[in-house]
């Protein structure tokens, strides 16, 4: 059967930099609490470029690093739960930047598993055969749906893309995955509810509070210390691996201290966890490929590591990817 | 299992989380102020205790010291 291998990657995020220090100019709160409780330090937030500004450059990005023209472009996907528009998708807006004529443009929803649903999406595709390659990327302006007075979420997030280039090949790549959904807790967390008002029905035409993001923090700790570490456990115990087997975990860049419990629960060195929500916030779908696009950049990827890319979130959704690179 | 038992059992966790020494754990504890654990820890101590005792915590905000705890494990298991 065929494989499915990284072949380049790339982010863009916003010049912007927003530190905690300026967070707590307008909301109730601290550096110090804020890093403590999460490890953030400072954001990237958007000075007005909406989501579509930061994907097209990571896809621009990724054909130029793949050295692929934009017509040998068979499949864009993008996963985002802050689009610039219902319709079109990001994937199509891709398309007509970069003239990617020949391309499947779609987008997915998956939240802060997002960019992980969307590269399973795009394995299955390239491994069905009709497809050689992929772009994949998760992107968001979370900015745009954060209720800036509201300090327990506004200092959680923040903005940017990432993403990957896929293609065909014969051994490594995409080795095993776990990905699942639990939607009967999707209350503990969510995001963008607009209200069925039109000209035949008497509800109001107001932003709803529940566009906001809202969050359950205890619950949503505990959903992602549970899942993470069961699926990163079935994968190593599927692929008959032990977890000193992977050189990076790159788990979603959500809270340090969610990464210290999965680190400590699975008994893995701390460092060997890739982490910069001290410097991005939690850029949901975005977090994964940014922190992969890193280490990737720093040249700390070797041909043959393994690598374990965990994502958890909204929805409420999970995904383990086990790479060899 | 008794009191006893749920009581050291839940201070082994609290010691485990927030780094203290159990001795230093009684059922008069203010976990959050005594032992200077923030939301985060508290979350950990609660998501452990129930892992331990197969009991659902609903409302983590009613659990303060120590004695809460065991007490809401003796009446749930």
């Amino acid at each position: 059967m065929k494989k499915v291998k990284v072949i380049a990657t790339a982010a863009a995020y916003p010049e912007q930099v927003v530190t905690n220090d300026d967070l707590a100019k307008i909301v109730d709160t601290s550096d110090e609490w804020i890093s403590q409780r999460t490890g953030i330090k400072e954001r990237r937030i958007s000075s007005g470029e909406n989501t579509s500004v930061f994907v097209i450059e990571t896809a621009r990005k990724l054909l130029e690093r793949a050295e692929v023209s934009a017509e040998e472009i068979d499949l864009i996907i993008v996963a985002s739960v802050t689009p610039d528009y219902g319709t079109p998708s990001l994937a199509c807006m891709v398309q007509k930047a970069l003239g990617t004529k020949n391309a499947v443009c779609f987008d997915i929803v998956a939240a802060c598993s997002g960019f992980m649903f969307a590269l399973s999406t795009a394995d299955k595709f390239i491994k069905a055969g009709k497809y050689r390659n992929a772009i994949v990327i998760g992107g968001e302006t979370l900015s745009k749906i954060v209720d800036w007075s509201d300090r327990s979420t506004c200092v959680l997030f923040g903005d940017g893309a990432g993403g990957a280039y896929i293609e065909e090949t014969d051994e490594g790549g995409l080795l095993r995955e776990n990905i699942g959904t639990e939607g009967e807790c999707y209350e503990i967390l969510t995001e963008g509810y607009t209200r069925c008002a039109n000209a035949f029905n008497d509800i109001e035409s107001y932003q709803d509070p529940r566009w906001y993001v809202f969050m359950n923090g205890r619950e949503v700790f505990k959903f992602a210390t549970k899942k993470v570490i069961q699926s990163i456990r079935q994968v190593l115990d599927e692929e008959g691996l032990q977890a000193e087997d992977i050189r990076y975990f790159i788990p979603h860049q959500a809270n340090a201290r969610i990464v210290e419990v999965i680190a400590k629960k699975l008994n893995v060195p701390f460092d060997r966890f890739e982490m910069n929500m001290e410097r991005f916030g939690n850029t949901s779908s975005a977090s994964i490929p940014i922190a992969l696009n890193e280490l990737n950049e720093k040249g700390l990827l070797e041909r043959g590591d393994k690598i374990m890319l965990s994502g958890f979130g909204g929805d409420m959704t999970w995904a383990t990817v086990l790479i060899e690179w | 299992m008794g009191n006893g038992e749920i009581f050291e059992k839940i201070r082994e966790i609290i010691a485990e989380q927030t780094g203290r020494d159990k001795e230093e754990i009684t059922m008069e504890t203010n976990v959050k102020e005594d032992l200077d654990a923030d939301s985060l820890d508290l979350f950990q101590i609660i998501n452990d205790i129930e892992d331990e005792f197969d009991v659902s915590v609903e409302d983590p905000e009613s659990i303060v010291t120590v004695k809460d705890a065991v007490d809401f494990v003796e009446s749930h298991k």
